[in-house]
């Protein structure tokens, strides 16, 4: 047990470590594919510690809402980052929350973020919660439509049971997992505020989804949103990765050669993942808005087909 | 010069430039009368000349078929007043406000008399382009109170964006009354960037005054300083030499294709096509740092100079202007290729901020985003002045009039513009580069017409008998653009304003001084 509690802790804090490295990893991609100098693979980390130099201003009308808001966020993404398996299988924290609970945690963090946006009373701010509301309320019905697709193989929604039967049962090609995973792809990209719903690097405010939402937050508490974003998509990566490319993550009581091989492995896929995010962010352009629910229906219907696959040929 | 049935008395002042004075009333008469014939405004603007021995005057530059024709009324100083032409010409609503704002000289019966430029830097008594203004006055702290034009109903509210932007861009204001995403009604709050510069024309050398000239907007250097040139040229009766106008046109064609360079860059930008943002701009990098090379500024800065141009162009410097035109013709085509077969850039494009073509008819849209709406007027193809009359420039228009048909003729311009430079480089005559301007005896005026990139730029300049500036106005093509970005994005949802805004892309300044 007390192995258990170490490699969990270890897990968590790997993630919330981590997690800006992905980042910095993708914008280093991005730029390269876009024909430009990168910026240092740390950059991300650097951002964070001059954000947390700095002193933070605030509106005087704002509540305190405002200010508890992104140790909210953090904490759910890190609470998040905890139950995703992405070196063992099987942590302690795993049972807190089975898949349907992790939705959960994500619309927990979303509340908290759209209701700091319009707390101050500006227009953007509004404005990018609304856009959040819409999107996600798209994105969420089919992210759950995904997990049920996968949870119908192993016949369980907790994560390491679909995990253990994905990985160290005997392999099988499941055709419905292939739909699932091209939907849990396009529901990411709408999820983390990605090309091509959201542009995470753009300066024209009246297009942001995201960015609008946090204009009006500076230093510490922008620090942790962003830091919060960063283990986000750490915490969706390590997540398709359990569900689509589980092999590598190591099951309980595995030798420490496992452990090593499986930290290994998580490596590997996140910069590979890491790397085809940043290919199709830089051959794509953002969707018109209202184009929006039409791409999350997209996702919604492929999650369905692989559901129907699922028992056509599955089952 | 005959416009319809009527000859107003119009003297040609140079070629395809006419000259007339007549009674404000008359004005209305000829307004109207170039309105049928499918002309239209271009610019309008004041002048005290009580130190020449009259009272105020108002200008009007008007386009017709025969040429442009500037046209001055005098006022009499104790009746400031001129007939409205906003009611015939749309775009001369915003000019005849600020005339008001400068001069203190109205238009009667003018349906919207708002101030437009002044944000309470001067008091509403006082006129900073009149003579005897005091410039020492102090600033007045009067709140800036500007009565936007509210939308009322149910579930419409107010989103107010700028003047300060959350990217580096010129500053404007602009009041959204949306419902949802839908935008209802959008208002342009400008005059966040006035430096008084036409008041510092006032008494100016002419060669400073071209530094300032070609200074009103910063992309459109060139065509503001030959405009300028032009001017003064013809106030002086003076000769420039061939070489040095073939040179002045290397230089505006050089401009145009730097700026649809940037432009077709930020348009992919906007629609988060990074790709497309990095290798446009990679390419207009590459033309600029050439031109630096070449003539030794970025942006062509003060090559252009009353009587000539201030640099001249070598042999091998030819050659290398030509390769490199032949590259960017190369890349811009492929990069074409990607545009047009990108869905998602192409989904965004088109049917996005559409003004119609009898819609830019009736407001004056003009330049580049008037052609993609089918107002065929580019004064390099239909007025050519040397050395364009021995060019042959065709002109790209477009029907549809949304964001892809802007981004179409900036393509099709850049390769007509490559294609110029080309001509240009190969015929360049022989000679020399700069000619001294004709002494000045008397009070001279003259008139400069530069198809610039954004659409015409008209400088108007007086000359005083002492030889220094007195009045200089120089005339954006935003002035009439602006109007239909409002009417452009109606109808269209929020998110889409700034890829509209950015596919017109006016200047903030050039209609601010």
């Amino acid at each position: 047990m007390s192995t258990g509690i170490l490699l969990q802790l270890a897990q968590t804090f790997l993630a919330i470590l981590l997690a800006p490295l992905l980042m910095g990893w993708v914008n280093q991609c991005r730029a390269w594919l876009q024909g430009r100098n990168a910026p240092p693979i740390t950059q991300p980390y650097r951002t964070l510690k001059k954000l947390f130099h700095k002193d933070a201003v605030i509106a005087h009308n704002a509540s305190p809402l405002f200010r508890f808001a992104p140790y909210m966020i953090f904490a759910c993404m890190a609470l998040a980052a905890g139950i995703v398996p992405t070196i063992a299988n099987d942590l302690p924290f795993s049972p807190a929350a089975d898949v349907i609970a992790l939705v959960g945690i994500f619309a927990l963090a979303r509340v908290f973020l759209a209701l700091a946006a319009m707390d101050i009373g500006t227009s953007f701010g509004t404005l990018g919660a609304r856009r959040e509301m819409l999107v996600s309320f798209l994105a969420e019905p089919a992210l759950l439509m995904v997990f049920f697709t996968a949870s119908l193989i192993s016949h369980s929604t907790e994560l390491p049971v679909i995990v253990e039967t994905l990985a160290h049962k005997e392999f099988v090609i499941y055709p419905s997992l292939a739909f699932a995973a091209v939907a849990f792809w396009m529901v990411s990209t709408a999820e983390n505020a990605r090309i091509p719903v959201d542009n995470p690097s753009t300066h024209l405010e009246l297009t942001m989804i995201h960015e609008a939402m946090i204009l009006e937050y500076s230093a510490r508490h922008l620090a942790l949103i962003e830091w919060a974003v960063a283990l986000k998509l750490f915490t969706y990566s390590a997540l398709g990765i359990a569900l689509f490319l589980p092999w590598g993550i190591a099951a309980r009581g595995d030798s420490a050669g496992a452990f090593s091989l499986a930290v290994g492995a998580i490596l590997l896929k996140l910069m590979l993942g890491g790397a085809f995010l940043a290919f199709i962010e830089a051959i794509s352009a953002k969707l018109r808005l209202f184009r929006a629910p039409e791409y999350l229906g997209t996702a919604f219907l492929l999650a369905v087909l692989g559901m129907l696959i699922h028992f056509l040929l599955e089952v | 010069m005959k416009i319809g049935e009527h000859d107003w008395h119009l003297d040609p002042l140079g070629k395809h430039i006419w000259r007339g004075r007549m009674e404000t009333g008359q004005l209305l008469a000829l307004a109207r009368a170039v309105k049928e014939e499918g002309g239209q405004l271009v610019a309008l603007w004041g002048s005290d000349d009580r130190a020449l021995g009259g009272g105020f005057g108002i200008h009007v530059v008007l386009l017709t078929s025969s040429g442009l024709a500037w046209v001055s009324c005098a006022l009499a100083a104790d009746a400031l007043a001129y007939p409205d032409l906003a009611h015939i010409f749309p775009q001369a609503d915003r000019m005849q406000r600020a005339t008001f704002d400068l001069l203190g000289i109205h238009a009667s019966d003018a349906v919207d008399d708002r101030k437009w430029l002044r944000h309470g830097a001067w008091a509403a008594t006082a006129f900073p382009l009149r003579k005897d203004f005091d410039p020492g006055l102090p600033a007045t702290r009067d709140t800036d109170a500007y009565p936007f034009i509210r939308v009322e109903g149910e579930g419409v509210h107010e989103i107010a964006v700028g003047p300060i932007h959350a990217g580096t861009i010129e500053p404007g204001h602009f009041r959204f009354s949306v419902i949802g995403e839908r935008i209802l009604r959008l208002e342009e709050r400008m005059g966040y960037t006035h430096k008084g510069t036409e008041k510092r024309f006032e008494g100016m050398d002419i060669d400073t005054g071209a530094k300032l000239a070609g200074r009103v907007s910063g992309d459109t250097h060139s065509a503001y300083a030959w405009a300028y040139c032009m001017a003064v040229e013809m106030a002086t009766a003076s000769t420039v030499p061939d070489r040095a106008v073939w040179l002045r046109a290397l230089f505006l064609e050089i401009e145009r294709i730097a700026n649809h360079l940037g432009d077709l860059g930020y348009l992919g930008n906007d629609v988060a096509l990074s790709f497309g943002f990095m290798q446009f701009w990679r390419l207009k990098e590459d033309w600029l740092r050439l031109s630096a090379k070449l003539f030794g500024h970025r942006y062509l800065y003060d090559r252009i100079v009353p009587g000539g141009v201030a640099v001249d162009i070598t042999d091998s410097g030819r050659a290398e202007l030509a390769a490199e035109a032949d590259r960017i013709e190369a890349e811009v085509r492929s990069l074409k290729t990607i545009y047009d077969e990108h869905a998602t850039l192409q989904d965004r494009f088109s049917n996005t901020g559409i003004v119609k073509p009898e819609l830019a008819a009736r407001l004056g849209l003009t330049g580049l985003a008037g052609r993609a709406s089918a107002q065929a007027w580019d004064a390099r193809a239909q007025f050519p002045l040397a050395p364009y009359d021995q060019l042959d420039v065709s002109m790209a228009t477009q029907r549809s009039g949304d964001v892809l048909a802007r981004a179409e003729v900036r393509f099709a311009e850049i390769h007509e513009s490559l294609r110029l430079v080309r001509a240009l480089l190969e015929c360049l005559p022989a000679g020399d580069l700069h000619a001294p301007l004709a002494a000045i005896q008397n009070v001279c005026e003259g008139i400069g017409w530069v198809e610039s990139w954004r659409g015409e730029v008209v400088v108007a300049v007086r000359i005083g008998a002492d030889g220094r500036l007195d009045r200089v106005h120089p005339h954006d093509p935003s002035w009439q653009n602006w109007p239909l970005v409002e009417v452009g994005v109606l109808g269209n949802i929020v998110p889409d304003f700034p890829l509209i805004n950015k596919s017109f892309n006016l200047s903030y300044s050039g209609p601010d001084l």
